[in-house]
């Protein structure tokens, strides 16, 4: 039987995927994720597109995954620094253990990006100006409120922040920003059915399985509006009412209107998590400053680096099932690696 | 001998909260495959009348949505009602009878209608 120790950075959905492939094919995983739970961003959000399921099923496939005598999982800590010899990684972590390992997969994930940097936004300024992930934590806490209490009745999107936006230094596609936009303006109209949701886009990109589906569904439906514009600023009126600028696009005209909230579709980012690593490892980073594939065909979880593998939102902004492909692309890398290598 | 240029002008800018949207939810309420359009302007390009005179329906479509709806009820009569829009639209709206629901709008005086 193959046998090797891998160690396995971030403890997101790629990383335990890596780790509960890895394990069932005789590796033996330690897992390390840096903060005190694994799971990742799943864990902050509520119901997931493109069926609108509870992430928790999602999550406890995911601890199903790693709950395996193989896998050591060591949460709360990181990789503080690596030595690369004879085939032989040794790692140390910052608590002070040290591992020997014939093969690393990182998996260090996203970084929401932080939309205070979008200024004219007024993120962190104004009142009822909250981000994608915000939203989903008031739909885990089953109330959509404004911060005085009442009940938003219009409510504003706001498309690609962060993303293709050279002034935020982010020129790539987060991807998966327009589905959740329009998934998150059903569910608002499910919590509050006579609300008006007016989604403020550049683009719709709708690429994904049942994307598209989702999209018809939400005007059918829900009726969605959806302008075409790029909103350039963000004002508030004496009464604390949101006012939108943005041209109308298809119009050709701009548009005026005043919102009782807005959401920021805040877009994804290399994380700070996987910068460190990149700086350990000596990892090459690309444009968008996520970890750059070895090739993008054929070869997206090798890196520039000997025995070392990427899995994830490490590489690029990936869904869910982008995501645990990849992790299974990256541990048939791994046991691939191992095998050729076999001692 | 006019000296001074003062004279109101309406600003250019769609003002959404004030303008009525009745006509609109008229046809929303009557024919809810208007809420699909999505504004490709597919029927435009094929528009019979179009290739001779300025009109589109796809931009009275998204006037009508934002209420600006004066444009949109002396162009309407530009349409011939011949049904080719419907033929190349790509979300199924059934564009022929949004014409013929706008019309029908603009004729109802409790609906505000310009
Ligand atoms: C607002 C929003 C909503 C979304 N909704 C959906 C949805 O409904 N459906 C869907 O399919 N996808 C959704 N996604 C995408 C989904 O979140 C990602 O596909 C998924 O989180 C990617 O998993 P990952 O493991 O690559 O990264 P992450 O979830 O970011 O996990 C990375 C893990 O690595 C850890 N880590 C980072 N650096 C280190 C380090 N140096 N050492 C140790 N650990 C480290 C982190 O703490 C984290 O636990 C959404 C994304 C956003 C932004
Ligand atoms: S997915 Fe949509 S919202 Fe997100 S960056 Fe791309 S175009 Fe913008
Ligand atoms: S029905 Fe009217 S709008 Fe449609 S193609 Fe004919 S003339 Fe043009
Ligand atoms: S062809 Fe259909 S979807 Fe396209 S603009 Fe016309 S009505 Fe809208």
């Amino acid at each position: 039987m193959m046998a090797g120790n891998v160690v396995v950075v971030g403890g997101g959905v790629a990383g335990m995927e890596v780790a509960g492939q890895l394990a069932r094919s005789g590796c033996m995983v330690t897992l390390i994720e840096k903060e005190s739970f694994t799971g990742g961003h799943v864990r902050e959000w509520h119901h997931l597109f493109p069926d609108r399921r509870n992430s928790r099923e999602v999550t406890d496939y995911l601890d199903r995954q790693i709950d395996h005598d193989n896998i050591t999982l060591m949460a709360g800590t990181t990789i503080a620094r690596m030595e690369y010899g004879k085939k032989v990684f040794t790692v140390d972590t910052d608590n002070g253990t040290s591992l020997s390992a014939d093969a690393v997969v990182v998996a260090t994930g996203f970084d929401l990006f932080r939309s205070e940097r979008k200024e004219e936004y007024g993120y962190g300024i104004y009142d009822n100006v909250i981000t994608s992930a915000d939203l989903e934590a008031m739909f885990r806490n089953g109330a959509i409120k404004r911060t005085d209490g009442t009940t938003p009745e219009k409510i504003g999107i706001v498309h690609c922040v962060g993303s293709r936006d050279e002034k935020a230094g982010n020129i790539y596609c987060s991807k998966l920003c327009c589905i959740t936009a329009v998934k998150q303006a059903m569910e608002l109209k499910e919590h509050i059915s006579d609300a008006k949701v007016y989604c403020f886009y550049m683009d719709m990109r709708m690429g994904g399985a049942l994307y598209e589906e989702t999209y018809r569904e939400s005007q059918e439906k829900y009726g969605i509006n959806f302008i075409r514009g790029k909103v350039s600023e963000v004002g508030e009126t004496i009464d604390h009412k949101l006012i939108v600028k943005v041209e109308d696009t298809l119009v050709g005209r701009p548009l005026r209107m005043e919102l009782d909230m807005i959401v920021l579709m805040a877009g994804m980012e290399m994380s700070k998590g996987g910068v460190k690593m990149a700086q350990i490892f000596g990892l090459k980073t690309g444009e968008n400053r996520f970890f750059a594939a070895a090739d993008h065909h054929y070869g997206s979880n090798a890196s520039n680096v000997e025995a070392l593998f990427l899995a994830g939102s490490c590489t690029a902004p990936m869904n869910i099932t982008e995501t645990i492909s990849h992790a299974r692309a990256a541990a048939a890398e791994v046991i691939n690696y191992l095998r050729k290598a076999e001692r | 001998m006019e000296k001074f240029g003062f004279k109101l002008s309406k600003p250019r800018v769609i003002d959404f909260d004030r303008n009525d949207k009745s006509v609109a939810e008229f046809i929303h309420a009557n024919e809810p495959s208007f809420r699909l359009c999505i504004e490709c302007g597919g029927c435009s390009a094929t528009c019979t009348a179009g290739n001779f005179i300025p009109f589109s329906l796809r931009e009275l479509h998204i006037l009508l949505k934002r209420g600006e709806t004066e444009k949109v009820k002396d162009n309407i009569e530009k349409c011939m009602l011949c049904g080719k829009c419907s033929l190349v639209c790509p979300r199924g709206v059934n564009t022929r009878n949004i014409i013929e629901l706008a019309k029908r709008a603009f004729k109802i005086p409790e609906l505000h209608a310009v």
